[in-house]
């Protein structure tokens, strides 16, 4: 016997909150996409207690897709900051306004 | 409440101590420590939960191959940490009303929704019985997730060579 369900959402909830606060408040895009990656990772504990909770192996597998968009994403888009560094010399986002 | 419910709670406090601290460093280098420490705590919450190869994978993936992907490019670029500052008031405190509507609403709907107060019980699923359901039932999933691996491979061999294309202007 483990804790309640709800208990294991709420923990996904904070993770989620606390990823949204890193992705919307800082000023840096390493730190946006950290903030992605701690989403996604409370996605992921609330997928892997659902499927406990089920007693379904489907949670898990959705876990593992998961993990490789999160590696997916997590390679382009650190290709993207290197690129879009070399070309202003600045990780703010506030900087990438070529288009003004 | 049983050893595993205190488990849970320590690794649930762990976590999202862990998380909070990285999110809050201006060091990069620090954040990214801190991070590798909350997907521990991930990999042995889903142990706990029956899930081993997941949590292996965790910590191969996450913990291993992201952060020090990270890692790798906090060290590569010289870091002048940009000038952070938190909005204007004027701005914050909407958005920390709807995000505390939601946060209570969405409380509110995971303690009411029936069935979520019992304990769950310990199951396992090994990795064999894993890996089998994966293949049987997810075939052309895992098809479509190498195809995205590939994928991103290629852009970002395609966005890391930029600085050797002719007539780039920097």
């Amino acid at each position: 016997m483990i804790v309640p369900f709800s208990h294991v959402l709420l923990l996904a909830a904070v993770l989620f909150g606390l990823g949204i606060f890193c992705a919307v408040a800082r000023r840096n895009l390493i730190m946006i996409v950290l903030g992605i990656e701690i989403m996604l990772n409370a996605a992921s504990i609330a997928f892997v207690g659902a499927a406990l909770r089920w007693g379904d192996l489907e949670g898990q597998v959705f876990v593992l897709f998961i993990l490789a968009v999160a590696a997916t994403e997590v390679s382009v888009g650190l290709a993207v900051i290197v690129y879009a560094f070399r070309r202003t010399g600045s990780f703010d986002p506030g900087a990438f306004n070529l288009l003004k | 409440m049983t050893v595993y419910g205190i488990l849970f709670y320590l690794l649930a406090a762990a976590v999202v101590a862990a998380t909070a601290v990285a999110i809050t460093r201006r060091n990069l280098v620090h954040a990214v420590v801190y991070l590798i420490f909350s997907y521990f705590g991930t990999a042995m919450l889903f142990y706990l939960f029956g899930a081993p190869l997941l949590a292996a994978l965790e910590v191969i993936i996450y913990a291993g191959a992201i952060m020090v992907l990270f890692l790798f490019v906090v060290m590569m670029i010289k870091v002048e940490a940009p000038e952070e500052y938190l909005f204007p008031v004027r701005q914050w405190i909407p958005a920390a009303f709807f995000g505390a509507v939601y946060l209570a609403a969405g409380c509110a709907m995971i303690f009411a929704s029936p069935g979520n107060e019992a304990a769950l019980r310990m199951l396992l699923a090994t990795p064999r019985e894993f890996g089998l359901y994966v293949f049987q039932n997810h075939w052309f999933s895992i098809e479509v997730i190498s195809l995205l691996l590939l994928l991103a491979l290629v852009g970002a061999l395609r966005l890391g060579r930029g600085k050797h294309r002719t007539g780039d202007q920097v």
